[in-house]
This record gives C-alpha cells, structure tokens and sequence, in this order.
C-alpha cells in the first residue's frame, strides 16, 4: 500500500470528492494564489501550506475559490451557499482566526438545521489549522477545537494521522451538517500506509491504536502519536497500556472510552486545549459519571497550561503535553 | 512647505533604521537564528517613518504582523526589538510576543498583531481613549491592502467617524495580501474611495514619498487634535521581499524587486530632494548609516546573547498579580 502524508492524503481526498461530487467547491484565502500578481502565475501557491495544490488546474476557479483576507464573509458565504445547493469546503487558515467569524460558526451554521425546525441540510465544512510547537506565537498556536465540541450542531474531526485524514475527510465532506476539520500544523508531513481508493471512515467511531490492559490513555490529534509512543515504551517494562483516539469529539464513542475504562480500570485524558472545559476534562467526567465504580485510582488529565502559546521556543516546549508528561500521568494512575 | 532640517534628519535616521535592520533580519533569518515568522519592511519605510514623524510618545498605534518598522518609527529601541524577535528576556514583551505581538505602550506602540484587522478596532479605542481623556493625543492604525477588506476595518471607520474619533487610518497598499495582488482581492478601485465613503477625509499618496506622506499626516493630524474627526491615508509602496522571509514569490515577476529597487527606493527618494532641496549635507548622513550599523550589530549580538525566558515565566501575566 502507498504511504502518505497528512498533507497528500488532504489534498487527494479533496479531489477525489470533488469528481465524485460536482456540488463541492473550495473557498479559501490564497487556496489558488498568485491572482493578480505580476508573474501571471496561476496558483502559485495551492494554499498557503500547498494543501489546496493542484485544485485550481483541475476544477478551475469556478469550483475552487480564492478570497480575500475576510473570515466572517467566508464562512458566512459557505455557509448560505451549504443551505442553497452547493458542499463547500471552507478554509480557516489558522483556528485561531475563528475569533473574527464565530458568529456565522455558533449563531448561524451550527443552529440552522434546528432552528429552521430540521427543514435544512448544511453540508459545509470548514478544514482549519490548530496546534502549538511550530513558533507560531499566541494568535496562531491554539487548539480550540474544545469550543466547538461545546456547540450543539457542528460536527468536530481531529485526525491523527494520513489514513484515519483521508476516511475522515471524506465522510465530512458527504455529511449533511457543518464539520470542522482540525489538521495539526505540526503533523503534516506524519506518514502512514493510505489507500489509494476513495474510502469514507464514520463519525463517532474511535479507534483503538494501542490494546492494553492496565491503563486506557485517551489521546486527540497529535497527542495520539505521543500517547502511542508511551505504550510502546512502558510495554517493556510490562505496563499494558490501552491507547483510545475517538478521532471526533462530536459525535464522542463514549461507549469506546468506557468499555475501555471498565477494562482497564484507569484513566489519562490527553489533549492539547487548555485545561478547564477541556476535552479532557469532559471526557473524565464521562468517566466519573458512568463508570466511576470501575476506576481503580482517579483519573488523570493531561492539557496544555491554562495560559496562552508563548511565542518563546523554550517556553513553548514547555506548553503542550509532552510523552514526559503522558507517561508521568500513567505512573500516577497506576499508584 | 518647509522642512525643520533637524525633522528631516531625524526621519533620516528612522528611515535608515528600518532598512538596516529588517535587511539584518534577512540576513539571520537565512542564517537560521530567528524563531518563528518574520514579515520584513523594506520598501515601505517611507509610510511609517511619515507618520510617525507627527506623532508623540503619548499618541497611539496599532500596528500588522509586519510591524518592525512601526516599531522602530515610534521609538522603540533597537535592544528591546531584537530581545523580543529572540524571544528573551528583556525583550519588550518578555519573550512572549515575538516578532508579530511586538508592543511597547511607554512608547505608545499598541501591539504588532497576528490576526489581519485586528488593530484597528483597538486603534479608535486609543482615539477614544484622548477624546475622553481631553488630552489632544490621537491614534493611527497600520492597514495592510488585503486587510483593508476586513469587516473590523469597515466597523472602525464607520465608528471613528460616527464618533469624530481623533483617528488616522493609515493604509499601506504594498501591492500583496499574502500571495495575491491587490488587482484580484480588492473589489473597488482603491482604499481611497472606499474610506471616503465612511465621511472621512481621505486621500491617495506615494508611499516611497517620505514628503507625500508626512505631508497629508500633517493634515490628518491637524483635524484630529482639531477635534474634526478621522481621516484615511491610502499609502502606495510595493514590499521589497517575500510575504514572509523565505516566500517563494512564484506570483511575482523576476526582476520587479530590482525595478522598485533602482526607481523607487524611499532612502534614495529621500536623500536627493532633502540635500537638494533642503540643505541636507550627504556626509552627515553617511555618519548616521555608520552609526546605526554599529547599534544595531552590537544590539544584536546582546539580543543573541541573552537568556531565554526561565520557564516559570510560561505561568506568569496571564492575570495581574497584586
Ligand atoms: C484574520 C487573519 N486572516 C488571515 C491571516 C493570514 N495572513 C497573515 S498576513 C496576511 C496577508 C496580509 O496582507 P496585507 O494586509 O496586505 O499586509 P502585508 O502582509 O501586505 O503587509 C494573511 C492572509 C491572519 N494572520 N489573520
Ligand atoms: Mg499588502
């Protein structure tokens, strides 16, 4: 089987819907690039981390749709063109920048399907960049993704590596709600054995990356692979460790984290956001709620500081969860 | 209008500070010694240098990710930028900020900003801020062409004019949004217009001009300590380099750098009309390119060779401390 990276498998799922589905269209800010620029150069950037390469000669610019710097008429714009007939698949550069547009994500995409009393699809989905570690600075760092998960009717897929990306993606793409689609920036040129043969992975599904008997480590994104490398190591020293990525956090496989849990009898929630109203914190209490009588020690969360990214490399190595920290986490719950 | 020669060699000093050290950061940015994303500035020197020439320590900007050179126009000092750019400590934000949330409030520098637009809404507020205070101070808001089209741009002329803000929009129309000409992303002819639009007064100028621009800042500024509101300034000066050091720039045309660079270099624009015309004496401004070489050298190698932030510091100022 071919291998790929995160960023490949994005780009190839993106076109293998767009033939598949002449509705999808792609909007972003320079998701072409080089319009109007002095060279003539069409697409001379394919997105501003070359995600979107390759679109434009493909499907022309009537279907891949380069904007200006104008979040709130982006969203909004993909959006209204969900409800009338199209399937956009909207660019947020950075999540941090859903700051200038989370009106048209909480007030108006996420709700019209209920608001308009179930008489709307909303096929929309918004692909965006989360994450700290590559000296980004504290407007450009962020994860974020636990606001979303908050938010009644929006879909939320964290992907964690080429393969689950490209399944992923797909099935957000042919969802009839609003999808937001965390890549982290940091992992884009991770690679795995991918298909080539479009596939569709299902929401709410988690996946169970590592089995194990002494600890369930529930990890999201870019903390699965850190996660992975824990259970690796402590194997040899005889510690079994259960390693669950829920891959979308809504819809959450609850019934994934708990059969684990009443398995294992142990709990590390593992996530990049900060840490009040943390996935991690929700999905502890998900624990403590359902299956505290199966817990042999408290649980034990694992997030970023409750501080913003520091621009300062060393400081900001220091701010995500690193393996140090997840495997500290698994003593502490084994006692 | 004339010029006070010592206005015209202090402009000088800061046009030629800028250059100096945005081509320094170039060269250590290839070098590989510069955390995260630099945005450099040569080229435009002219538009802050203009405006921050009627501008006090107790008047306001809000700057853009390309912020170095709004910094430096303002007076921050090179030690304190270099630190920050280094992420260390005695940087002007402690490490904390970068390159792109560069912010020096003594100096009245409201921040570089990471989020295209988000300077101007907190740019009126400084506006606010003197008509309230009565103090006479205003502000300005750096605007790049691509963030022109923000939605917060548009909300922010409409309340400085609403509310005869003592405000200056200050547009800088380098010719880019990231990789896209300003032909394709903005739908009106110019800035210009559009500002007009909002009941402010509003006008076009080269902004490799340094006269042009000091002279319709002059203006602007006049009306706003006046107390008869905001006005706009649409400054024209294509960026020398890359959207960020390191930019491929496939959209743009081989040798266009070159072309700006032999016709339109606001130093070279500056230099010939100030001993020309005003009494300017060259030699006097090669002592001022000799000096500044040696401050910003030996800043830089204070700023490489000072601590980093001790990690503690990643849980500090995130609330005040009393
Ligand atoms: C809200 C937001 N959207 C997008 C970006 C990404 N971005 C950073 S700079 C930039 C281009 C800004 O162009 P312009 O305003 O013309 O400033 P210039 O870089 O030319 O100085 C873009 C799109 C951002 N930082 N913030
Ligand atoms: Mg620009």
């Amino acid at each position: 089987m071919p291998v790929k990276n995160i960023r490949d498998a994005i780009n190839e799922t993106l076109k293998l819907e767009m033939r598949r589905d002449d509705r999808v269209v792609v909007i972003g800010e320079d998701v072409v690039g080089g319009l109007g620029g002095s060279s003539g150069v069409e697409e001379a950037a394919g997105g501003t981390f070359g995600i979107t390469t390759g679109l434009a000669a493909e499907f022309g610019r009537r279907r891949v749709i380069d904007t200006p710097i104008t979040e709130s008429a982006i969203i909004g714009m993909a959006g209204g063109a969900a409800l009338t007939g199209l399937r956009p698949v909207a660019e947020l550069m950075f999540i941090d920048f859903i700051g200038v547009c989370f009106d048209q994500i909480l007030n108006q995409i996420a709700k019209f399907r209920y608001m308009f009393g179930g008489r709307a699809d909303v096929p929309v989905v918004i692909r965006t960049m989360i994450g700290a570690g590559a000296g980004t600075g504290p407007q450009h760092s962020q994860a974020l993704y636990n606001m979303l998960m908050h938010v009644p009717g929006i879909k939320v897929v964290l992907p964690s590596n080429a393969y689950d990306a490209k399944g992923l993606l797909a099935t957000a793409i042919r969802d009839n709600d609003p999808v937001v689609f965390c890549e982290h920036k940091c992992m884009y040129l991770e690679t795995c054995e991918v298909p080539e043969e479009s596939y569709t992975i299902p929401f709410g599904v988690a996946k169970v990356t590592r089995e194990g008997t002494d600890v369930t480590i529930v990890a999201l994104s870019r903390m699965v692979m850190l996660a992975n490398q824990v259970a690796d190591k402590l194997k040899s020293e005889g510690i079994s460790v259960e390693v669950i990525d829920p891959r979308t956090i809504s819809p959450l496989d609850t019934g994934a984290i708990l059969a684990s849990v009443r398995k294992t009898g142990r709990l590390v929630a593992v996530d990049e956001c900060n840490p009040y109203c943390s996935v991690a914190s929700e999905i502890t209490s998900l624990v403590a709620c359902e299956a505290i009588s199966s817990l042999k020690s408290a649980p034990v969360k694992v997030t970023s500081p409750h501080t913003p990214v520091p621009a300062a490399p060393n400081l900001e190595q220091l701010y995500a969860p690193d393996a140090a920290a997840i495997e500290a986490a698994v003593r502490r719950v084994l006692g | 209008m004339s010029y006070d020669p010592i206005m015209l060699l202090d402009a000088y000093r800061r046009m030629r500070a800028i250059r100096e050290f945005e081509e320094t950061m170039r060269r250590e940015v290839q070098a590989g010694t510069v955390p995260g994303f630099v945005h450099l500035y040569c080229g435009e020197e002219a538009i802050a240098v203009g405006a921050c020439m009627h501008l006090a320590d107790t008047d306001y900007i809000g700057s853009t990710h390309r912020g170095h050179g709004h910094c430096i126009a303002k007076g921050c000092d090179f030690e304190g930028l270099l630190l920050e750019i280094y992420c260390k400590q005695g940087g002007l934000c402690n490490g904390k900020g970068g390159s792109m949330h560069m912010a020096d409030l003594r100096k009245g520098m409201l921040g570089a900003n990471a989020i295209v637009g988000g300077a101007p809404p907190i740019a009126i507020g400084a506006a606010l801020s003197a008509q309230v205070l009565g103090n006479k101070g205003v502000a300005l808001a750096f605007i790049g062409d691509g963030a022109s089209n923000q939605g917060t741009v548009f909300e922010s002329m409409n309340m400085a004019s609403c509310l005869k803000l003592p405000m200056i929009f200050m547009y800088e129309n380098n010719g880019y949004a990231e990789f896209s000409g300003v032909k394709w992303h903005m739908g009106s002819a110019d800035i210009t217009s559009r500002a007009a639009g909002f009941g402010m007064s509003s006008v076009k100028v080269d902004g490799t001009d340094f006269f042009a621009v000091y002279d319709a800042m002059n203006d602007a500024v006049t009306r706003a300590r006046n107390g008869e509101g905001p006005s706009s300034i649409e400054a024209v000066a294509m960026r020398w380099y890359g959207h960020f050091e390191g930019d491929m720039q496939k959209y743009r045309k081989s040798g266009e750098v070159d072309e700006l660079r032999r016709t339109s270099d606001p130093l070279v624009k500056f230099e010939a009309r100030a001993t020309a015309e005003f009494g300017i004496d060259a030699d006097e401004l090669r002592e001022i390119d000799e000096e500044l070489r040696e401050m910003i050298e030996d800043a830089l190698a204070i700023a490489k060779a000072a601590p980093k932030p001790t990690p503690d510091a990643l849980y500090t100022d995130v609330y005040a401390s009393y």
